[in-house]
């Protein structure tokens, strides 16, 4: 989605400075999913769908209420139900909205070569910008949440945008316009920390969730999707929500540091064999010396 | 096997006189095409690793097209890689003439060649050059295949997309750095050289000065068969 009229922080794969970055302050924007009174209605799900244009996917039968494995290229937004054996052996069935997690460090946008492909605003959406993408796909691996995916037909990636184009013009995302138990809550990103802060309280002081808490996590500067979890110890259990998520090293050190190395190895290569040339000069065979030694 | 072109090279270069066949038209043929493919993953290759390169990629067609063709011009080279192992293995072996030659190598550098033992058809350098390229772009195979097809990557293995990137990587620029020595090398240092690759041929004075043993074996072969 190109959306010129919000102020753009950063710019994948960009030579130079951010044009015009700082000259405008936004409010951080925030999404808040309570997965304690979540109830897999998916209603957010189809939101998603209506609003940007997508048919309903083919749907999956595995003998849980998951009716397809993982978000898609066209299917940015999906509930991950996870059925946790307690350890009083009771049964607790865990659900959780999956979609891109709007990053403040983003990996993605770390990751990928192509000049303004991916895009975050000042008021934190990365959003990806499909005209500039070239289809390499090395935000897939730049994602430590396991969101991009790749339309094999137009080769682009797709996810999420945090209905960028709506949040432009004043209205909140579709999925939290769905939702139906108010479970999803949109606002600026101090709000909506303080909204999920008092709603862990309230798990821990007045229901037995003694580990409830906000999953915001710093490893990669917090995120746009924060989540209330009945135990925030355990965020793996909420299908594969990581502990501890970090742009991966690998793309760390790929972007950073190997780059400049690299990049003066191979000047360092090419100054090398002029500077040979310039001392020693070529190899020639053919003078007086070599003719006639041989019939 | 890899000697044969070279024994035939003599005789059929006998109208010319003092001229000998050093790749036969399908080696150069080969080695084109290896270049040709392998400058088009390089370029559009540097230009996916750095922004201030990402020009590379207009030049090739845009970052799209530049994607699209970059792992099949590196399955083209990969072929061609190849096709230059089945052509030159045993040239390429490294024998004690070669570590004589390496333990000489400063008199290379410094254009001393009267001071060098003498060596078969490739000298260490090039040996070198050779298997770097052939087990370069074996890492790069690999590695590319994981990168171009990185959402069939299970979650679960995703540190094979991140050992993707570093060999990658790696291996480019290793290659980057011996590609930069052989261009250096073949057109403006080692004079004649360039040439061969083109046309074929060296002067019996070019391939006595720097290939000595190869000379005097395909010159003796030629005796041997008149």
């Amino acid at each position: 989605m190109s959306q010129a009229s919000l102020q753009i922080v950063k710019i994948s794969g960009h030579a130079g400075t951010v044009p015009g970055a700082g000259v405008e302050r936004a409010e951080q924007v925030c999404k808040l999913v309570d997965t304690t009174t979540c109830i897999g209605c998916k209603a957010c799900e189809v939101a998603c769908l209506e609003w940007n244009g997508y048919t309903f996917a083919e749907t999956t039968f595995d003998n849980t209420y998951q009716t397809m494995p993982q978000t898609a290229w066209n299917y940015w937004n999906l509930i991950k139900f996870n059925e946790h054996e307690r350890e009083d052996g009771t049964l607790q069935l865990l659900m959780r909205k999956d979609q891109c997690m709007h990053c403040a460090d983003p990996g993605c946008l770390a990751a990928c070569p192509a000049d303004g492909a991916i895009v975050q605003y000042a008021n934190g959406i990365v959003d990806f910008q499909q005209q500039n993408c070239i289809g390499c796909g090395y935000c897939v691996s730049g994602c430590p949440f396991d969101i991009p995916k790749f339309n094999p037909s137009t080769k682009k990636m797709f996810k999420c945008t945090l209905c960028a184009d709506r949040v432009t013009v004043g209205l909140e995302p579709a999925c939290i316009k769905a939702c139906p138990t108010g479970c999803l809550h949109f606002g600026t990103k101090d709000d909506m920390k303080v909204l999920a802060e008092d709603r862990a309280q309230q798990l821990r002081e007045h229901f037995d969730f003694k580990d409830a808490g906000v999953y915001d996590p710093a490893g990669v500067g917090g995120t746009g999707v924060i989540y209330v979890l009945h135990d925030v110890k355990n965020p793996e259990a909420y299908g594969g929500l990581p502990r501890d998520p970090h742009v991966p090293w690998v793309v760390r050190i790929w972007k950073g540091p190997a780059k400049w190395l690299g990049n003066l190895a191979m000047l360092g290569g090419i100054l090398g064999v002029t500077l040979h040339y310039l001392r020693f000069g070529p190899k020639e065979v053919g003078t007086s010396k070599d003719q006639g030694a041989q019939p | 096997m890899s000697v044969s072109p070279t024994i035939s090279s003599v005789s059929a270069a006998g109208p010319r006189g003092g001229q000998i066949l050093r790749y036969t038209f399908v080696e150069r043929v080969n080695h084109w095409l290896a270049a040709l493919t392998y400058i088009y993953c390089l370029m559009s290759g540097l230009a996916f690793w750095s922004p201030y390169l990402f020009w590379m990629a207009i030049v090739l067609g845009g970052g799209p097209t530049a994607r699209f063709w970059h792992p099949w011009f590196g399955l083209i080279f990969t072929l061609s890689v190849f096709g230059m192992f089945q052509a030159w293995r045993v040239d390429m072996r490294i024998t004690d003439a070669d570590r004589a030659w390496k333990r000489a190598i400063r008199h290379y550098i410094r254009n001393e060649d009267e001071m060098l033992p003498p060596i078969g058809r490739f000298n260490y350098g090039q040996k070198l050059f050779f298997w770097l390229m052939f087990y370069g772009v074996i890492v790069l195979l690999v590695s590319g295949f994981a990168l171009w097809f990185v959402e069939s990557i299970p979650w679960s293995l995703r540190w094979l997309r991140y050992l993707a990137i570093f060999l990658h990587v790696t291996a480019g620029l290793a290659t980057i750095g011996a590609f930069v020595i052989h261009v250096y090398m073949g057109t403006a240092m080692v004079r004649g050289g360039f040439t061969s690759i083109v046309r074929g041929e060296v002067s019996a004075a070019w391939a006595r000065t720097h290939h000595r043993l190869w000379y005097e074996r395909i010159t003796q072969q030629k005796t041997s068969q008149n």
